[in-house]
C-alpha cells in the first residue's frame, strides 16, 4: 500500500515483478504438465534428472542427492540468516525515521525481513535440518550471512540507497531463483519477491525525495549512493572465473544466470533509475557499449568483499554480537511460552 | 528455542470466502494459540486470509512419494471412470 508512489510502468522493480508473477504461472503450468511414463521406480537418480530436465519440482520427500540437499541447505540457510541480520542496518534508523509516516513504513519493512527469513528457515527445514541446528550454525559463526549488512546505515538516505540498491541487487539476484527446482525454496521466493518489491520502491521514494529537496538534502542522498554502489555490485558474488558452487548448481538448476549476467543487469537497470532521481552512479567508467548493448562499469573490489565475508568488515562484530545478544535476551520469552504450553497440556491431561 | 518445547506447525490459510485453506508454509510454535497468531503475523501480513489452520506438523501421515506410483496406481487402469472414456453417438444433444 506504500509502494503506489510511481506510475507502475516506470516503477523500479515493475518489470521484475511481471517476472515473479510469470514464475509463479511456470510452477502452476510445470505443476499441471504430467510426465508421461514417469515412474520413480528403481532408478532413483534418473527419475530425480528427469525432474529436473522437465523444468518440474523436486519437492520434500522425494529422493535427491546429498550433495543437492546440502547446496540447498546451506544456500537457503545463509539467505535466512541475511534477512535477519538485514534487519539490523535499518532497524538502526527506526527510532529516528523523519516521519511517523517514515517510521511505520520502516517498521513494516523490518518486519517483513523477519518473515522473510522465517519462511527460507522453514523451507530449509524441509530438507531435513533443524532449526535449532540452523540458528547455532548463524551464531556459531560456521555459516555466513550476505556481506552487504556488515556496513553501517550512517545516515537516514542509508536507508533510501539500501531500499534502492541493495534491495534492488537482492531482487535481481532472487528473480530467477523463483524458478529454483526444489519446490519449497521457489514458493517462499515467489512471496519473498512479491515483498521486496515495496521495499525497493519505498527505498527510491525517500532518495527520490531527499534529491529533490534542499541541496544537503541532495548531497546526503548522493553520499549514500556514494557509499552503498560498489558494496551493492559486490552483493552478486566473485567474478564467474572465480566462483566455486556456479556450475554444479546451474546444472542442478538451483542457479539459472551467472554472477556476472546478474550484476550487469542490475547496472543496467540502475543507470536509467539514478538519472530520474538526479543523483550519479560514482563510476566514472560507467558508459553504454553499443556493441554489448550494455553499460560498461568498474567492477567492484572484491578483495574487499574476500575481507568483509571473513569478517573484517566495518560491522561484523556488531552485527554478530548484536545477534547473540537478541537471542539470548529472548531465552525467558521462548522458556515462559513452553511452561505455559506444558502447564495447558497438563491440565488438559488432568481432565481427561 | 529447543525443537522439543516449539514444535512444528503446518500453515494453511484461506485466501477468500469460497476457496478451500491451501498450504503455505510452516512454522515453531510452543501451543496452538501463539501458531496461530504467529502464522496471522507471518502469513497474512498483507491480507492475504479470512481464516487460517494450524496443524501439529507430528500429526500429519503422509504417502511417501518414493511409492507413489505403486500406491496410485489402481487408478491408473480404469480409464471408463471418465467421461471421454465413451463414444456418443452422432446427433445426441445435452449429453
Amino acid at each position: 500500500m506504500y509502494g503506489n508512489d510511481f506510475p507502475a510502468g516506470d516503477a523500479p522493480g515493475g518489470g521484475l515483478l511481471d517476472e515473479v508473477e510469470a514464475a509463479e504461472a511456470a510452477l502452476r503450468e510445470a505443476a499441471e504438465r504430467g510426465r508421461r511414463g514417469a515412474t520413480a521406480g528403481e532408478d532413483l537418480a534418473a527419475y530425480f534428472a528427469e525432474v529436473i530436465d522437465a523444468d518440474q519440482k523436486i519437492e520434500p520427500r522425494d529422493w535427491m542427492p546429498e550433495a543437492y540437499r546440502k547446496t540447498l541447505i546451506r544456500q537457503i540457510a545463509q539467505h535466512a540468516h541475511s534477512e535477519i541480520i538485514g534487519m539490523q542496518p535499518e532497524g538502526n534508523w527506526i527510532s529516528r525515521a523523519p516521519s511517523l509516516k517514515r517510521k511505520a513504513i520502516l517498521l513494516a519493512k523490518v518486519q517483513d525481513e523477519a518473515g522473510h527469513g522465517l519462511y527460507l528457515y522453514a523451507a530449509a527445514e524441509t530438507l531435513g535440518v533443524s532449526r535449532d541446528e540452523l540458528v547455532d550454525l548463524l551464531l556459531s559463526g560456521r555459516q555466513k550471512y550476505s556481506s552487504i549488512f556488515n556496513y553501517p546505515t550512517l545516515t537516514w538516505a542509508d536507508v533510501g540507497a539500501i531500499g534502492w540498491l541493495v534491495d534492488g541487487a537482492a531482487i535481481v539476484n532472487q528473480v530467477p531463483l523463483c524458478r529454483c527446482s526444489y519446490g519449497p525454496y521457489a514458493r517462499a521466493m515467489i512471496r519473498v519477491c512479491k515483498e521486496e518489491s515495496f521495499h525497493q520502491r519505498q527505498g527510491y521514494e525517500i532518495l527520490h525525495t531527499l534529491a529533490h529537496g534542499t541541496p544537503a538534502q541532495k548531497a546526503m542522498a548522493q553520499d549514500a549512493v556514494d557509499r552503498w554502489w560498489y558494496p551493492s555490485l559486490a552483493m552478486f558474488g566473485p567474478p564467474d572465473s572465480d566462483s566455486t558452487h556456479s556450475a554444479q548448481s546451474m546444472a542442478w538448476k538451483i542457479k539459472r544466470f551467472s554472477n556476472d549476467e546478474l550484476r550487469q543487469r542490475f547496472v543496467d537497470m540502475c543507470v536509467q533509475q539514478a538519472e530520474v532521481l538526479g543523483l550519479t552512479i560514482p563510476d566514472p567508467a560507467l558508459r553504454w557499449n553499443d556493441e554489448r548493448q550494455a553499460y560498461d562499469y568498474t567492477q567492484p573490489d572484491y578483495d574487499e568483499l574476500m575481507r568483509v565475508i571473513k569478517g573484517e568488515g566495518p560491522c561484523n562484530r556488531q552485527r554478530m554480537e548484536h545477534r547473540r545478544r537478541a537471542h539470548a535476551e529472548g531465552a525467558w520469552v521462548r522458556e515462559a511460552a513452553a511452561a505455559y504450553a506444558a502447564k495447558q497440556r497438563n491440565k488438559e491431561k488432568v481432565a481427561a | 528455542m529447543s525443537t522439543e518445547h516449539t514444535p512444528l506447525w503446518e500453515v494453511f490459510v484461506r485466501a477468500r470466502r469460497g476457496l478451500s485453506h491451501t498450504h503455505v508454509g510452516s512454522l515453531h510454535a510452543p501451543d496452538a494459540e501463539l501458531a496461530l497468531r504467529n502464522a496471522r503475523d507471518l502469513y497474512t501480513r498483507r491480507q492475504e486470509g479470512v481464516s487460517i489452520w494450524v496443524v501439529p506438523a507430528s500429526a500429519i501421515t503422509a504417502s511417501s512419494p518414493d511409492e507413489k506410483d505403486a500406491f496410485f496406481d489402481p487408478a491408473a487402469d480404469k480409464v471408463y471412470r471418465h467421461p471421454t472414456f465413451y463414444e456418443v453417438p452422432d446427433g445426441v444433444a445435452h449429453l
